[in-house]
């Protein structure tokens, strides 16, 4: 169940190669890369600065790996989430989960991406031909972790 | 009880302010800490303004403003998260 913050890139096939090991009951991995994007809400990005918390950061990652375990029956969880500064078509973020079969490893590893975005501290300021500005929260990040909840009010 | 309270991000930006060590009588809260640090008006009475979403941790532990405040303890003040 490892969980990183670092600044330099990652080589997401190594990473998950080493998430395997010699697991031979491993039957489905699941991962996700979350990259940065040369646009946002109609303006050009240039660069994008990540800031978090050190030590609540993977305090927090660790959490909800723990939560996406005990909730699906999956061998692993690997996350690595890079802060810093950043380009267009770097990668931020990488989820990977082990398990017997595909389902439950898909699920896990949408969990730990939705709760990560609205509970790991996080922040993302980007770069605009207008300047640099602090990325806001979205709703539409509140609503994809709200489905994972047993009541899911619909958020207000 | 004197202890640190952190604003990090857009926060730390807006009020120009990294860390400090604040001072408050015996039996506070964050909601108190708050209270306290509007007082300061400008910015801090702006950006920690009621509806604002401001999120709060205490030791590094996510909380919310009845959580009650100890000697020595870290208070992190930030905006919503937007990492991934």
């Amino acid at each position: 169940m490892p969980v990183r913050v670092q600044t330099q890139d990652f080589d997401a096939g190594r990473e998950i190669a080493a998430l395997r090991g010699s697991d031979a009951r491993v039957g489905a991995v699941a991962s996700f890369i979350g990259v940065v994007r040369d646009h946002h809400d109609g303006d050009q990005v240039s660069a994008m600065f990540l800031e978090h918390y050190p030590g609540m950061t993977e305090r927090e990652l660790d959490k909800i790996c723990a939560e996406a375990r005990s909730r699906w029956d999956v061998y692993d969880t690997l996350v690595v989430h890079r802060v810093g500064e950043m380009r267009p078509t770097d990668q931020i973020v990488l989820v990977a989960v082990t398990s017997a079969h595909r389902g439950e490893a898909f699920a896990a590893c949408e969990f730990i991406m939705d709760y990560l975005k609205t509970r790991a501290p996080f922040w993302k300021r980007e770069q605009t031909p207008d300047g640099s500005r602090w990325v806001e929260a979205r709703t539409t990040d509140d609503d994809a972790a709200a489905r994972w909840t047993a009541s899911a009010a619909p958020s207000t | 009880m004197r202890f640190t309270v952190l604003y990090l991000a857009r926060l730390r930006d807006a009020l120009g302010c990294g860390n400090e060590q604040v001072e408050l009588p015996e039996s506070s809260t964050v909601a108190t800490l708050i209270d306290s640090l509007r007082g300061r008006g400008g910015a801090w009475a702006s950006e920690l303004a009621a509806g604002r979403a401001v999120r709060v941790a205490v030791n590094q532990e996510m909380t919310d403003i009845a959580a009650a405040l100890r000697d020595g303890d870290e208070v992190a003040l930030f905006p919503p998260v937007t990492g991934g």
